[in-house]
């Protein structure tokens, strides 16, 4: 089977910065690619080029075997790919259904005359909302009333909604308690399952075994290779990730607990 | 549009909201209660001063229209989460423009009136512009241009005409097409008919005797409606009102999910410039005159309508309609004072209470939006 989106040799500068140094990843329909990586390895600027929002300074972005340069994030949304951050998906003050359709709300009537058609929007919302197992007050309860996983999942269903063919995954579970994670975990499987590429980016080895198909780890702007599932467990993850020895020392002196 | 869910859906786990704090969410309540407030108040302090006789109602209409024109353009910014201090200085500035282009260049009117608007729109979105690309905040940006605009409006009013009140409009609005637009009155035929079946009083004396004592319906105060009902349709009914919320909510997010935040916000820039344009226009043909010095401390005034009208000032939540009420609570308040006879300096200690209880109200509603807790 073959990538829906394909990222080549893929180097960032800013400045003097070498944010990436020759990074490769890709993500097949119905499965789960995770991204591993230390905080400072590179992960949020890998994907804010995969998602268009800054331009690689060199390497290929492939989508669906083309070459592709995306000018604006509405470009790889335009393409299939969503990108769910963890801490911007969604406006607090506004409602669950204007946040939605944010960017993207539907219309009807006849220029100059169109409008907001919020029948249509509230009522399609309150529906997926339904089927990622969220019962909502009303669809103008504002998404400050929800839980961190609530809103996750909010932004997971929109991207499915809108037709995501690859979706992104900002570390969705770091601020998360132990049931809202479970939460997320599952509707990443559900997600799978509807034959969407998921691309799974946490700091988190547990929750990534839980549901990843294959692992990359980056480490210091560099891929350290992809690993399928089974072949790799907790400890080796761990280990590529923090770039070996220093963790080990740490390790033996906490007992191996982290 | 809140009772959609069927009671299968309904989780055991939240609570069902009560009426009256769902309707305590609602940007507009503060304005609606300060509306009731206010007019009750004066009610009894000034009942029997003529507050509320047919010139009294229209004194105080126009006070508060001329808060609401400008209260529209300040509230739509405010929610795309920016200010504009500029919009006093934009009103002396503009009305001189137009001022010295027609009477003094030779102009005609019409036309004034159309460049300055259109100069004036574009400065707003220079304005904005300037927010967008230096990332400043917009509150010392167009703090700049409250100095530069008004500096420059006293310094071109003198260098014309060597003086800072310019006449001469009125002779001139008398034959153009464009000024009864911002000048004019419509609806006298009503006002005569009520005048003559006796529900408002006629001058008894004079050569205007037998004709009531209001003469029609200011264009201000169409123009008030007009910017008020087209910024709540925009801001609640269309996709870019969405898009003004998102960028005031959360210009990073809102960005990251294709709403051109830069675009919406320059926008409100140039529409709050529009709205300081119409203030000046029909003021100026109201007196027949500019001065430079017109429109000062209004940018304060607008954004505490708005404030008053249950919007947020970091932006993301208010309502038009809130604003409007901001801008009568605000007109009647001033006017009433007035009738009632009470020290005019009282006028800014009320108008301070009011404004410190609306944004203490204010924070506490968008505590219960943001998590009820």
């Amino acid at each position: 089977m073959s990538a829906i989106v394909e990222m080549r040799n893929i180097t960032k500068h800013f400045g003097h910065v070498i944010a990436l140094a020759g990074v490769s990843f890709d993500v097949k329909a119905g499965e789960c690619h995770c991204l591993l990586g230390d905080n400072g390895a590179g992960k949020s600027t890998f994907i804010k080029i995969m998602s268009g929002v800054y331009k690689p300074s060199g390497g290929e972005v492939l989508v669906e075997g083309t070459a592709t340069l995306f000018q604006s994030p509405r470009d790889a949304m335009t393409a299939g790919i969503a990108t769910v951050y963890q801490d911007l998906a969604m406006i607090p003050l506004m409602s669950v259904s204007r946040n939605f359709w944010m960017g993207r709300e539907p219309e009807r009537g006849v220029w100059p005359f169109k409008t907001f058609d919020t029948d249509k929007a509230d009522d399609i919302t309150v529906k997926e909302m339904r089927k990622m197992g969220i019962s909502l007050r009303g669809p103008d309860q504002a998404v400050g009333t929800l839980s961190g996983g609530e809103r996750q999942t909010v932004a997971i269903a929109r991207a499915v909604y809108f037709g995501a063919k690859v979706l992104i995954l900002d570390e969705p579970t770091s601020a998360l308690g132990v049931r809202q994670t479970a939460n997320v975990l599952s509707t990443i499987d559900r997600v799978r399952k509807q034959g969407i590429g998921v691309v799974f980016i946490t700091h988190n080895v547990r929750h990534a075994l839980a549901v990843g198909d294959r692992f990359t780890v980056l480490n210091r702007g560099q891929t350290l290779g992809t690993a399928e599932r089974g072949t790799v467990d907790a400890a080796a993850l761990q280990d590529m990730m923090a770039g070996g020895q220093e963790l080990a020392l740490l390790e033996s002196s906490l007992g191996g607990t982290i | 549009m809140t009772d959609v869910i069927p009671d299968a859906l309904k989780d055991e786990r939240i609570k069902p909201v009560s009426p009256l704090r769902r309707a305590l969410i609602r940007p507009e309540l503060g304005g609606i209660c300060g509306t009731i407030l206010v007019f009750l108040l004066f009610a009894v302090i000034a009942g029997d001063s003529g507050m509320f006789a047919a010139e009294g109602v229209m004194n105080w209409t126009v006070v508060s229209a001329q808060f609401m024109v400008i209260a529209a353009g300040a509230c739509l910014l405010m929610i795309a989460g920016e200010f504009d201090l500029s919009t006093g200085s934009m009103i002396g500035f503009s009305g001189v423009m137009m001022a010295i282009l027609s009477v003094h260049l030779g102009v005609p009117l019409w036309l004034a009136i159309i460049a300055t608007f259109v100069f004036c729109v574009l400065l707003g979105g220079v304005n904005g512009w300037l927010v967008i690309r230096t990332g400043l905040p917009s509150f010392i940006v167009t703090l700049a241009f409250l100095y530069i605009l008004r500096g420059l409006t006293i310094w071109g009013s003198i260098y014309f005409t060597r003086q800072t009140i310019i006449g001469g409009v009125a002779e001139k609005a008398a034959t153009d097409w464009l000024a009864p637009v911002f000048g004019g009155k419509v609806l006298g035929w009503l006002f005569t008919w009520m005048g003559e079946a006796g529900w408002i009083a006629t001058f008894t004396r004079g050569n205007r005797a037998g004709q009531p004592v209001i003469d029609g319906i200011p264009m201000l105060v169409v123009w008030a409606i007009v910017l008020v009902v087209f910024g709540h349709w925009l801001l609640t009914r269309t996709k870019f009102g969405n898009w003004i919320f998102a960028a005031g909510g959360d210009a990073l997010a809102a960005r990251y999910v294709g709403v051109p935040v830069n675009r919406v916000k320059i926008l409100m820039f140039m529409f709050s410039a529009f709205c300081a344009v119409v203030f000046a226009t029909c003021q100026v043909m109201e007196f027949g005159s500019a001065a430079a010095d017109r429109g000062l401390l209004k940018e304060f005034e607008a954004i505490i309508c708005v404030v008053i009208g249950g919007a947020l000032l970091t932006g993301g939540y208010g309502s038009v309609i809130g604003a409007a009420l901001g801008a009568i609570i605000f007109g009647v308040v001033q006017q009433g004072l007035f009738f009632a006879n009470a020290e005019s300096s009282l006028f800014r200690v009320f108008l301070g209470v009011i404004l410190l209880t609306a944004v203490i109200m204010n924070t506490y509603i968008r505590r219960i939006i943001t998590g009820e807790r």
